[in-house]
């Protein structure tokens, strides 16, 4: 009986302390005046209780990444030329090459990266809960994206289409003969939205079979589950390259829809988003420029144009506004390259997954991409 | 008499054992539902933090995606939460189909397992040993993606006797289709249902009376199933045209086409879920002695009856309570169905909230659905264990 009773009153206590704390807690952020031993509490609760809470508030994420040593990006793993895992484990890809940038320009060296590869349906819950810094995975820029899912998007770094991928030998030219087939589509994506809107506006009826991820997507195709597989133009082309027998395969000249695709960072800390979007403009204007990793080094050291002094540090203080190193456009240029060189080494007509650049052009030639001033 | 008791009262109420056992237990819940808030609250509190608020109202929204396969009316402007009820009867379908198959096939099995014939245990053995010891998600890719879509293309389709079309597309069967005399037929099914409850009852009251065991099961199936050929005959029309399956163009047109999808993870389940219900099976009348069965015999019962009167109904009461974990592992293991696209009701979920985001509102909405199932499958299951264990006076 007297143990039930010790028992007990620790018991109350406990719970006593507990509520003291659970009512001070909430308001505990607006006033210090707080007596010392709650405030002991506290800091017990929310050791003993921890839930992850993603790091917001202006300045914060590059806090936390500088403090770790290293930045958590979120990327595709199957997508090659994009973002892959080749045979030695080493991630590659346009998207990837885009992390590489981002902690060049942070840590000046662009090894320090952690690749976290997420499927479609997981990234931004991901992103969300702070498990990555950043999501650079071939990812849609939408409205609903931008504000119901809590997200800021970049920049958009590959201007890209929906389109659709046949068996050469299917006689397959047009959707309207696609009319009563069965479309592979992988969950959680635009391509998955468009696909139905695209159909329903056209009048054509289709049975989808829908994936977790794009490797069952495309193994289900393969075994020839579906018709015709659909997503970005970008994912088929690159998908084509790791089918068994590429050739067999046609992607028909339709887009069905803008992607354009880019990195994404959480609301709420302006400081990360600007460091992300003018790491894309780095390499843009680096392009512009003509300012590569093998000729910045000479550049640097010769230049005269003022624009270009202040890009690579040598002028201004732009590195620091952006609560960076001076160096930081120079380490991206330097550790990954500009922006046609990252393409050309991941897409362009020396790699399996060629794709051309049409849009995804400088605005001089005849493309999208256009840096603001450096100033 | 109040007074008494008052006065009656010599210890304290913070020394007296019932209190302090019933305020011990209102603490522990007071402490166990304050972490939970606590943790509620700090989850909240870190959503708002990103201007995420919880909130259902986003399931009244179009879902603008495709479901390949509902058994309601549903396209891409219906909302999310009819979505939703899609998944929810693609499980229950799976679920039943499931449910009642694997405890077939895992009878047959379990009775095959104690079989004296050397070959026949043997392989019983043989086929429990190696499905017990997969893992079902391996087992499940292992259907589909080695078994269902290695099946021919739908132009090759393999035709199996009774209009069976194998293709990778699905597999086509011949359906029933009503005709105007149908309406007639299910009065008389209904009919059926009526007799054979008669028939259940009139033997029943006859095995009281006289203390024989007529087979009562074996009359009340037949009654019903004699009702129905008679209705069927009887009828100038058939009440069900078949629909045979036929190849036309990219897919199998007519009958009944199931998905690759459903077909894996059906067999996939039923296959794997028999193999555990075989063991309970076998456990269950090994669990009856030796002695039952010899009483029996010198009574005068046959094999049969010794079966059907001493075995069986002991063995039940030993299989129910680990058949019913069976069941609800089937159920549970049905969200295993995302590994092979077939849109069960995790699978829709995981859909709507990647294209909302929702992610906490869409979990707890799975979790509460499954608790549901597997709560209804306990309590009915319990309600017949009570029913059938032994009365202890």
């Amino acid at each position: 009986m007297r143990k039930t009773l010790w028992f007990v009153s620790i018991l109350v206590a406990v719970s006593l302390i507990l509520a003291a704390c659970g009512g001070s807690a909430p308001t505990s952020n607006g006033g210090g005046e707080t007596v010392t031993v709650v405030e002991t509490v506290i800091v017990e609760v929310t050791s003993s209780a921890p839930v992850v809470v993603a790091p917001t508030g202006f300045g914060v994420t590059l806090e936390t990444v500088k403090a770790r040593g290293n930045l958590i990006c979120g990327v595709n793993s199957q997508v090659p030329g994009f973002g892959y895992v080749d045979a030695d484990g080493n991630f590659s890809g346009f998207d990837v090459d885009y992390c590489r940038a981002l902690a060049a320009a942070i840590f000046g060296d662009a090894s320090l990266v952690e690749f976290r590869p997420v499927t479609a349906a997981e990234r931004f819950t991901a992103l969300q809960s702070g498990e990555i810094d950043i999501l650079s995975r071939n990812t849609t820029w939408s409205l609903v994206r931008d504000t119901e899912l809590a997200g800021n998007f970049v920049h958009t770094t590959f201007y890209d289409g929906q389109g659709m991928m046949v068996p050469a030998d299917s006689g397959i030219t047009s959707l309207a003969d696609l009319s009563g087939g069965t479309i592979c589509v992988q969950t959680g994506t635009t391509t998955e939205l468009n696909l139905a809107d695209v159909m329903a506006a056209e009048g054509i009826s289709y049975t989808p079979a829908v994936f977790e991820d794009a490797d069952s997507t495309f193994a289900a195709y393969a075994e020839n589950r579906c018709d015709a597989v659909t997503t970005d133009k970008s994912g088929l082309v690159s998908r084509r390259t790791v089918l068994a027998d590429p050739s067999a395969h046609v992607i028909l000249d339709i887009t069905m829809s803008k992607e354009p695709l880019g990195p994404m960072v959480r609301h709420g800390d302006d400081q990360w988003f600007d460091i992300a979007q003018w790491t894309v403009f780095a390499m843009f204007a680096a392009e512009e420029f003509g300012i590569t990793s093998a000729n910045v080094d000479n550049i640097k050291s010769s230049a005269t144009a003022p624009e270009v002094l202040r890009l690579l540090g040598n002028e201004g203080d732009m590195g620091l506004k952006l609560g960076l190193d001076n160096n930081w456009a120079y380490n991206i240029i330097k550790l990954v390259g500009n922006y046609a060189e990252v393409y050309d080494r991941n897409l362009g007509p020396d790699t399996p997954t060629y794709i051309p650049r049409g849009l995804n052009s400088l605005y001089t030639d005849g493309g999208l991409l256009y840096a603001p001033p450096v100033r | 008499m109040q007074e008494s008791l008052k006065q009656k009262r010599i210890t304290a109420f913070w020394r007296d054992e019932r209190i302090l056992n019933i305020l011990g237990q209102v603490a522990f819940i007071l402490i166990l539902l304050f972490i939970a808030s606590l943790i509620f609250q700090n989850m909240r509190d870190g959503l708002a933090r990103q201007g995420i608020i919880l909130s259902y109202s986003f399931l009244s929204g179009i879902s603008g995606f495709d479901i390949s396969e509902s058994l309601i009316e549903y396209s891409r402007t219906s909302s999310y939460w009819q979505a939703y009820q899609v998944g929810l009867l693609n499980t229950l379908s799976v679920s039943i189909v499931g449910v009642i198959a694997s405890t077939i096939f895992g009878v047959i099995l379990g009775v095959a397992r104690l079989s004296t014939n050397f070959l026949i245990n043997r392989l019983a053995a043989f086929y429990l040993e190696l499905i017990r010891n997969l893992s079902l998600l391996v087992f499940l890719i292992f259907w589909y993606l080695g078994v269902f879509l290695k099946l021919p293309r739908v132009r090759d389709a393999v035709v199996w006797p009774g209009d069976i079309f194998l293709t990778n597309r699905g597999v086509g069967i011949p359906w029933g289709l009503p005709t105007d005399s149908y309406p007639t037929f299910r009065l008389i099914l209904l009919i059926g249902i009526v007799l054979s409850f008669i028939v259940f009852f009139a033997l029943r009251a006859y095995s009281n009376r006289t203390g024989q065991a007529p087979l009562t099961t074996l009359w009340t199936l037949l009654t019903f199933i004699i009702t129905a050929i008679i209705g069927w005959l009887v009828l100038p029309e058939r009440p069900l045209t078949f629909d045979i399956p036929a190849v036309e163009g990219l897919n199998i047109s007519g009958g009944k086409v199931l998905s690759p999808e459903f077909m894996a993870l059906t067999s996939g389940l039923v296959l794997y879920t028999s193999a555990f219900i075989g063991e309970v099976v076998r456990s269950g009348i090994l669990s009856v002695s030796k002695g039952q069965v010899e009483a029996s015999h010198a009574l005068g019962l046959n094999s049969f009856q010794t079966l059907r009167l001493i075995v069986f109904p002991q063995a039940l009461r030993v299989i129910i309570p680990p058949l019913t974990s069976q069941y609800l592992n089937l159920i549970k293991n049905s969200s295993l169905a995302i590994a092979v696209g077939y849109p069960d009701v995790f699978y829709i979920s995981n859909t709507i909230q990647n294209q909302t985001g929702r992610a906490v509102e869409m979990i707890s909405m799975v979790m509460l659905t499954y608790l549901i199932f597997s709560l209804i499958t306990s309590l009915f299951m319990n309600w017949y264990n009570q029913r059938i264990k032994l009365v202890e006076r």
